[in-house]
């Protein structure tokens, strides 16, 4: 039998304080029933003898001292999962809010999850194609791995997002991924922005959704990616699909972090965070991968805003020590009209090695992608030495770097909306932009390469 | 023993009463899912106790069970080619108990019960021996030979020693001291937090060779030395930490995952199977040992791990190994420090960290080192320890970063930009250095050349010419300069795209020993003086910079191990071309 307590002394931002209380659990789930009869969720965060330190998803607004009725429910937070989940859309909290019908669950699982034993990880190495030349060719996805997107605001983080859920195929494999969807803060517009083009897509029938929205409370959002993914851990590890996980916007997740963190008094880390911000998105980001000897995997595209595009604030910091490389979006080439505007350099995916080359993707990928990457950045040099020293002082050589990158931006890493660039054409692309330059300028790649796939200069007519 | 009960649960803090009579660092069992815990504060009644699991749905007035013992790890065979968890819970083991994730209160035996392995005994009835003697030896792997030592604090004379194939609970030795009869199994235990003794500590004196270029040849370590990589994401600390424990030429390698990607260690437990050690052509993994505290398993576990890491590695140690310990990142345990400290309500020092942690970090370091090892054999044995740092954008002002340079002998600092520009390893070789040259000089004189350290000097100069002209470069443009210092920044080029830049993940180049190092970094000054006289009776920079050998020296590092003799070949090719354009 669950006792009802209506001992609330201390209402504080989203907290609550309970006394006189019995057999209490660490981070179990609370009911509060509200005067008004609103029943409001909440997760224990402290017990400590007869008192229990209680955070409010919902806020706490409505709640008051004498005639609040908390009841403790004996067990963590629970979501019922079902494979009738894909199509549907719920609340930040797993709560149907698309007006169909509760789902009847297939089983009841603890949003918290546990850590996949590193033992039993399968290193990822399938190589998706998601259509982008800027990610496919240089910053290669494979599946399993968490690769973030860190953005500013006002980018078009949104739509790349959108691109790589609707264009991502594992090659050879028909196999399309199932989308699982958590927002976290992000306006009305920008989540039907997602909705819509899953629809028009077709792939909302293959999509879940949890959305909590920039009114919706603040607290939930803490749960708002545990629950999306262990939706994903189910239907990955227990159904066998190949799921791609969107998180956005991961930083009005800290945010939400840190407002519980205040209200405890907690000692702050860098710029107000906690200090266990780390260890906290932590236990979200590695819950991306595959396991031995199941079909499914989780791959997981967290995105966030960066304060000021400063990628040395907490967030994105903390995110990048974690997360298996990085994509990052650039202001400057966003105003070049460059789309998507990803900055190829500082961008980083560290299991590409893994996931490219012969029967995955071609022989000369890892070749051409060193090749590109060198003569990209040269001609971002030769740029910068033309803006002080101008254009007439760089040499013939340095002219063509100049002169290829500004191509590269265009043609390789710009390209349509709803162009799908398959491998091969990403590949091509880039050995046509070489073709500019003097065979001698091409030391990264082998020779047995370079005969084979540049393109041969026509004869003169 | 009787039991305390809990009356505060915060994370992975409990508190506990009725706990009088236990000690500070006891181990004790947290509910009855029997979580494994150490006590971290004492306050009469009450102790507060870290819990090494998670504690979701733990309450208050359940109990708490004490053991009376210290955070222990098991020493003996059975800990090579294993992947542990912070506590020295053996993974593999652990999946086969509670499948695919990790649950919780799982006891399992951090060494095999039931496997028996062949006891050689190399003392006999009527010895007398004394602590840390060696009485026997199990071929533990086709590298790694166990040696089975008497435990810290026990001498006497044998009176029973078997041989043949035993448990490592079986007694194979029986000592007797006075009335007292000890009987000693293959397998001992040791208190985590305690350093295992020594009889005497030395200076290091030999160069732990890691095949890393820039690491070797400009900022060695020496076996029984402390290094450390701080830097920011990116820039390639994880894989130079591989990179080390592939290819470090030390006998047994522990690889601590402290708080890093789950991936990663998946990474090893792959790879190292299927590389082979340079030195004995065996997999790398018959040699090493890994403890995994990944970034999502708890978040005190992870404080342990370090310990439970570097204590394996003592043991090894006094076997009479060379022994490498590399802990990826030591940022993260000293994040688990503050983590725990905030809960306990401490006062904190900078960042938030507490105030203990310069403390910490040194005892920690200090562990490492050349030492004679207990026993009546003085043998030799060394420990070298390499953290990495993980400072919050890269900043080296981080308490962490700070509190490690001051006890570390070895800084090799990693850089974004030369992460960016794809110059791997990215370790700055302006900003980077090392305390070792004096102490290894002799060896490297004697073992690779005698010009090898003014080789070294003479690199170094021209790096650092290159950082000045590069200024003027951008100021006034690279033609402005005369000839000769054209031709430096040419070499210095050549310094770091040829010699310095390391490709891992190619088959040859990922890994270069010292002595192709000193012919390719002798080839490329060699070059230098050649150009430099060509230059002075007027031959054109760029006339040098078209011959064929330029390609030849770009392609040094492709040449294998078993054909160095090309390199020295490459040296005399270098002299006729020159000279052929001299003469012209």
């Amino acid at each position: 039998m669950l006792k009802e307590y209506q001992t609330v002394v201390n209402v504080q931002g989203p907290l609550l304080l309970v006394e006189g209380v019995s057999g209490v659990k660490f981070q179990e789930l609370v009911e509060i029933e509200l005067p008004s009869g609103k029943k409001n969720k909440g997760q224990v965060l402290e017990v400590e003898n007869d008192k229990a330190l209680v955070q409010v998803f919902e806020g706490t607004t409505g709640i008051d001292i004498p005639e609040t009725k908390i009841k403790f429910l004996g067990k963590g937070i629970e979501i019922p999962l079902s494979k009738d989940m894909l199509g549907r859309v719920f609340d930040g909290l797993g709560r149907p809010i698309d007006k169909g019908a509760e789902i009847i669950a297939d089983k009841m699982a603890d949003i918290n999850g546990a850590p996949i034993n590193p033992y039993a990880r399968s290193y990822p190495n399938e190589f998706i194609q998601t259509g982008l030349s800027a990610i496919d060719g240089l910053n290669t996805l494979v599946r399993g791995q968490k690769l973030p997107i860190f953005s500013g605001s006002g980018l078009p983080h949104n739509r790349l997002a959108a691109q790589i859920a609707r264009q991502a195929t594992v090659l050879g494999k028909k196999e399309a991924f199932a989308v699982v969807f958590g927002a976290m803060g992000i306006t009305f517009e920008e989540a039907q922005f997602f909705v819509n083009d899953l629809k028009k897509t077709g792939a909302i029938e293959r999509a879940v959704l949890f959305l909590n929205l920039a009114n919706d409370p603040a607290i939930e959002r803490i749960a708002t990616p545990r629950v999306a993914l262990t939706t994903a851990e189910y239907l990955a590890f227990e159904k066998d699909m190949h799921v791609l996980v969107i998180l956005t916007d991961m930083t009005n997740y800290c945010e939400a972090l840190r407002e519980i963190s205040a209200a405890r008094k907690e000692i702050p880390g860098r710029r107000g965070y906690p200090g266990y911000l780390y260890t906290d998105l932590s236990t979200i980001y590695e819950r991306a991968g595959r396991i031995k000897d199941k079909k499914g995997s989780i791959t997981m595209i967290p995105i966030l805003t960066m304060p000021e595009d400063d990628k040395t604030h907490p967030i994105p910091d903390l995110t990048g020590y974690i997360t298996e490389g990085q994509i990052i979006l650039s202001r400057v080439l966003h105003h070049q009209k460059v789309s998507p505007p990803i900055d190829v350099l500082p961008s980083l995916s560290r299991l590409k090695d893994k996931g490219i080359g012969k029967g995955k993707t071609r022989e000369d990928h890892a070749d051409l992608f060193n090749q590109l990457f060198a003569a990209y950045a040269r001609g971002k040099e030769a740029q910068e030495l033309a803006v002080i020293l101008g254009e007439a002082a760089l040499t013939d050589l340095d002219k063509l770097y100049f002169k290829f990158a500004e191509d590269f931006e265009n043609r390789y890493v710009s390209q349509g909306e709803y162009e799908n660039r398959s491998i091969e054409e990403t590949l091509n692309i880039g050995w046509e932009l070489l073709s500019m330059f003097p065979r001698v300028e091409l030391k990264r790649i082998r020779d047995e390469y370079i005969e084979k796939y540049l393109p041969k200069k026509e004869e003169k007519k | 023993m009787k039991n305390g009960k809990i009356i505060k649960v915060s994370g992975p803090l409990v508190v506990a009463d009725n706990m009088s009579g236990s000690k500070m660092y006891d181990v004790v069992y947290v509910s009855d899912y029997k979580l494994m815990g150490e006590i971290i504060e004492l306050n009469g009644d009450r102790a507060s106790i870290q819990v090494y699991e998670d504690t979701s749905g733990i309450g208050v007035g359940e109990p708490v069970y004490l053991t009376g013992a210290p955070l222990s790890v098991e020493l003996g065979p059975g800990l090579l080619e294993s992947i542990y968890d912070g506590t020295q819970r053996p993974l593999d083991v652990i999946r086969d108990e509670s499948g695919d994730f990790i649950t919780r209160g799982i006891q399992v035996h951090p060494l095999p019960r039931d496997k028996k392995w062949d006891f050689n005994p190399v003392k006999k009835k009527g010895d007398t021996v004394v602590e840390g003697d060696i009485i026997g030896e199990v071929k533990e792997t086709v590298i790694v030979t166990h040696k089975i030592m008497v435990p810290p604090g026990i001498s006497g004379k044998i009176t029973d020693i078997k041989s043949g194939k035993y448990t490592i609970e079986d007694t194979v030795c029986i000592i007797q001291s006075g009335k007292e009869k000890y009987e000693i199994k293959m397998y001992q235990k040791w208190p985590v937090r305690i350093p295992r003794p020594f009889k005497e500590k030395m200076l290091p004196d030999e160069p732990l060779v890691t095949g890393q270029r820039v690491i070797d040849t400009f900022f060695p370590i020496g076996k029984g030395g402390t290094a450390c990589i701080p830097g920011p994401f990116g820039s390639g600390k994880t894989v130079t930490q591989h990179q080390l424990a592939k290819w470090a030429d030390a006998d047994v390698v522990i690889y601590v995952g402290c708080g890093e990607r789950g991936n990663e260690m998946t990474d090893v437990l792959q790879e190292f199977p299927e590389l082979k050690d340079p030195k004995s052509g065996q997999p790398l993994m018959k040699r090493t040992v890994l403890i995994a505290n990944t970034s999502n398993m708890p978040v005190a576990a992870r404080e342990a791990s370090v310990y439970t890491g570097i204590t394996i590695a003592e043991y090894f140690r006094d076997m009479g190994y060379s022994v490498a310990l590399m802990a990826d990142s030591t940022s993260r345990w000293a994040e688990a420090m503050r983590e725990i400290s905030g809960r306990l309500e401490e006062m904190p020092g900078e960042e938030g960290y507490p105030a203990y942690l310069g403390a910490r970090v040194a005892s920690f370091y200090e562990r490492a080192g050349r030492i004679i090892a207990l026993g009546s054999d003085n043998r030799e044995g060394a420990l070298s320890v390499i953290g990495a740092v993980s400072p919050p954008g890269g900043d080296l002002s981080d308490p962490v970063v700070q509190a490690t340079l001051r006890v570390v002998k070895v800084f090799w600092s990693l850089q974004a930009d030369l992460a960016y520009r794809r110059h791997f390893p990215a370790i700055s070789w302006l900003n980077s250095y090392s305390l070792y040259f004096e102490n290894i000089e002799g060896v490297l004189k004697k073992e690779v050349g005698e010009d090898f350290i003014n080789l070294r000097a003479e690199a170094m100069k021209l790096l650092e010419k290159e950082a000045e002209l590069e200024e003027i470069v951008r100021l006034v443009g690279a033609d402005t300069l005369s000839l000769p210092d054209q031709l430096v920044l040419e070499v210095a080029r050549s310094i770091r795209e040829d010699f310095l830049h390391q490709n891992a993940f190619h088959e040859v180049d990922t890994y270069a020993s010292i002595r192709k190092q000193y012919f390719m970094l002798k080839n490329i000054l060699f070059f230098y003086e050649k150009a430099k006289e060509a230059i002075s009776k007027d031959v054109h920079i760029k006339t040098i910079r078209e011959l064929p050998i330029m390609e030849k020296i770009s392609r040094m590092r492709y040449i294998t191990e078993s054909k160095i003799g090309d390199l020295e070949k490459l040296h005399d090719e270098i002299d006729k071309e020159i000279t052929r354009l001299i003469n012209k």
